[in-house]
């Protein structure tokens, strides 16, 4: 298996190695290029997800309605299918998040057992899903030790210690491969660059742990400072992983001014403390940009033990969608459902249980659409 | 939960053979040869480190002086700033291996890939000192954004992430080799277990990302459950928990933990979160442990150039360090002495360094602490 995975990869990096260059001083990867349909309205794959996917996807389309956002949603399940003897994600839904290019997709039940196939993790080699994007910021009205959060992560998602290229060598010895490769390491270095850019921030920061990793770690960073050459008005320096989880821990403010780009791993680690710093999965968007779709989803869990009583806290999906309205510069529409969103959270009369309020799904979903 | 380990360890009765106490848990009672000690006095390997090491240990050592501890330091400057020091830095390591107990800062490790390997890895590797731990405790004289955080944490230190193997195997593509054995998981674990055990703690919690890292993680997460069968009559609980969970917890309710362990890299993040939580790298301190060897050192492990030379750090973590050695030894009496100093100090909060919100200067808390001595 090491051996396979390895000459795949050579072989991957040989054959890109061409067109990323090119690729590299185009446009920023992953720009939005979607088309209004007949209707003025774009078309968005919805995928709702299990347990309280169904519930909270009702809403975000109740409050896209309501603020008349130009998008019909096109709904598929990712339920997966038998086919040829393996299970798999039906055509349908990849055929689907292709011709969109952009799709919302609710929390998905793990199936445990052997033979399945993570659904993430197909969704995001199938269209090369390679950065996750997670901003963190804290929400007025949920109260945490923390109400200075403002925060955004990008994660490199394809590689790294996520490569899933293990082996025991002997019995009781395992190795496993963390994989750096120079492509990827550029292509998520650029994002980042320009989500800053277009976000407003002024600076980005790696983080690496490359005093260990001198190699691995290293390449990264080699790629991060030869795409900082091509923004120069964007300042770019470094931290150590372990620093960078003392100083957010110790006081989140100095961090609002930059965008941070790290590997898998560090970047699975700091994206989940950062959700903790403003209160939990349940208020964290998240959105996955690839070269070939982007896919925008609530990180959180499907709660099978509310499911379908109405209970649902559907901020994270909301949030999520917004940051997906903004990849598609409907950036007016994203402003409008963010304040009235925020606005009934800060309030504080109309929220779910696991903000500490009484409200229902529906009335949580009403209050903001008054607020419209 | 520091004063808990300093104070209410259970110390056996002295036989000539036990070498080591209060962090001891999980490594023999005997070992080939005790630490160096003439005439009643033990020598100490003294390695400052870089940044602000020298200010840090000088501390220590005027503390250790007052006290008139007997300790006689065998120091060796290393510095890690440039790769020249390695002839200084064998030295260091032979002195280590002769006198088995050290106390150390940090030296600094250079990114670049021309630059000389982790000096701080080395050590560990090389003595086989494979359990770090770390105690994270609120002080009430350290207000922070958390309180009540109390929870140790053990760390896997000498395999892992840290392996060091990696390669190029095609222009722009890397591997970098993480290592887990079974033999090292088992040892870490029961370390952990024992530590529980000897420090009247209740749970321990096994941090891990199995989940994706199904055979590395895998094997370090099976391995502690059948550790923790071994001790189910004791009464420890023990869970398992995935590392980027565990780093949400900890900053949302870290009161959940007692006694954690890990494998290397999840260590070096989450001692970083825990130290956040209850005032910053100036109040942790910490040690590494193997069957042979024992160096104290902060538990927080970083270099702190930013304010080196300029006697504003917080030495309490370097001090208390100092004070876990002083255990190992089997000098408690002093042990004592300087940490409820050192405690006194940091609750009253009138000493207090910049990282604590003060302007004293790390002289002037050395000094407070030397005045609280009895």
């Amino acid at each position: 298996m090491l051996a396979s995975r390895y000459f795949a990869g050579v072989a991957r990096a040989s054959s890109h190695s061409q067109s990323f260059r090119s690729y590299a001083s185009a446009a920023p990867t992953a720009a939005f290029a979607g088309q209004k349909g007949s209707n003025g309205k774009y078309t968005v794959t919805l995928i709702p997800g299990d347990g309280i996917g169904p519930e909270i996807s009702e809403s975000v389309k109740a409050i896209y309605d309501a603020a008349k956002v130009p998008i019909q949603w096109e709904e598929v399940s990712v339920t997966p299918v038998l086919k040829g003897g393996k299970t798999v994600i039906p055509d349908q839904a990849i055929q689907s998040v292709r011709r969109n290019t952009v799709a919302l997709k609710g929390p998905l039940a793990t199936p445990i057992g052997k033979g399945h196939v993570s659904l993430n993790l197909t969704l995001r080699r199938t269209f090369n899903l390679f950065a996750n994007v997670r901003p963190c910021v804290s929400i007025k009205g949920y109260k945490t030790p923390y109400d200075d959060v403002n925060i955004v992560l990008i994660r490199e998602n394809t590689e790294g210690e996520y490569s899933g290229i293990e082996h025991e060598v002997v019995d009781g010895v395992v190795q496993s491969i963390k994989l750096i490769t120079w492509d990827a390491s550029e292509r998520v270095a650029r994002y980042a660059f320009h989500y800053a850019q277009t976000s407003g921030r002024k600076r980005v920061t790696a983080v690496h742990k490359a005093n260990i990793m001198k190699m691995s770690d290293g390449m990264f960073l080699s790629a991060c400072r030869e795409v900082a050459k091509e923004f120069p008005d964007i300042t770019y320096d470094e931290d150590l992983i372990d620093r960078a989880c003392l100083q957010i821990t110790q006081n989140p403010l100095p961090y609002t001014d930059r965008v941070m780009v790290m590997p898998n791993l560090y970047g699975d680690i700091l994206s989940d403390m950062c959700a903790g710093l403003i209160g939990g999965l349940g208020l964290t968007p998240s959105g996955n940009i690839g070269r070939d779709a982007s896919i925008f989803e609530a990180v959180h869990g499907s709660a099978p033990d509310i499911a379908g009583k109405g209970l649902a806290n559907p901020t994270a999906l909301l949030l999520s969608s917004l940051m997906m309205l903004r990849h598609m510069h409907l950036n007016e529409h994203a402003d409008k459902i963010e304040k009235a969103t925020l606005g009934t959270i800060a309030e504080g009369k109309t929220i779910t249980g696991d903000l500490g309020g009484k409200a229902s799904t529906k009335e949580y979903t009403a209050a903001i659409v008054d607020k419209l | 939960m520091l004063r808990n380990v300093l104070n209410t360890a259970v110390r056996p009765t002295f036989s000539s053979l036990r070498t080591a106490s209060t962090l001891s848990a999980g490594f023999p009672k005997f070992a080939e040869r005790l630490p160096t000690q003439y005439g009643g006095v033990y020598t100490v390997t003294l390695i400052p480190g870089d940044g602000i090491g020298q200010e840090i240990t000088e501390s220590v050592k005027e503390i250790f002086e007052s006290v008139n501890a007997p300790i006689e330091w065998d120091q060796y400057d290393v510095s890690g700033m440039s790769s020249s020091g390695e002839a200084l830095f064998k030295q260091a390591m032979e002195s280590l291996k002769r006198n088995k107990v050290g106390l150390k800062g940090i030296l600094f490790t250079p990114i670049s890939k021309s630059g000389h390997i982790s000096w701080n890895v080395a050590m560990r590797q090389q003595l086989d000192i494979y359990a770090s731990v770390v105690l994270c405790k609120s002080l009430p004289g350290v207000p922070t954004r958390h309180s009540d955080v109390d929870f140790a944490l053990i760390r896997e230190n000498t395999e892992g992430e840290y392996s060091g193997l990696e390669h190029q195997s095609y222009p722009g593509v890397v591997e970098s080799l993480k290592v887990s054995t079974r033999a090292k998981a088992e040892r870490i674990s029961r370390f952990a277990f024992d530590f529980a055990l000897k420090n009247g703690r209740k749970k321990v919690t096994c941090v891990h990302k199995a989940n994706i890292m199904k055979l590395g993680d895998g094997l370090f997460l099976n391995t502690f459950r059948r550790v923790a069968e071994e001790y189910s009559s004791s009464g420890i609980e023990y869970n398992d928990m995935i590392v980027d969970n565990t780093s949400m917890q900890l900053v949302a309710k870290p009161k959940q933990f007692d006694v954690m362990v890990m494998p290397n890299l999840y260590g070096a993040i989450v001692s970083n979160i825990g130290a956040a939580l209850v005032g910053g790298p100036g109040v942790v301190p910490g040690c590494n442990v193997g069957r042979d060897y024992a160096l104290f050192e902060p538990g927080c492990r970083h270099v702190a150039k930013d304010i080196m030379g300029q006697d504003r750090a917080n030495p309490a973590a370097m001090i208390l360090s100092a004070t876990m050695m002083l255990r190992h030894l089997g000098l408690d009496h002093i042990a004592n002495n300087i940490a409820s100093a050192t405690f006194q100090v940091l609750n009253a909060g009138k000493i207090k360094t910049a990282d604590m919100g003060g302007s004293s200067t790390t002289s002037e808390f050395t000094a407070a602490v030397i005045k609280n001595l009895v």
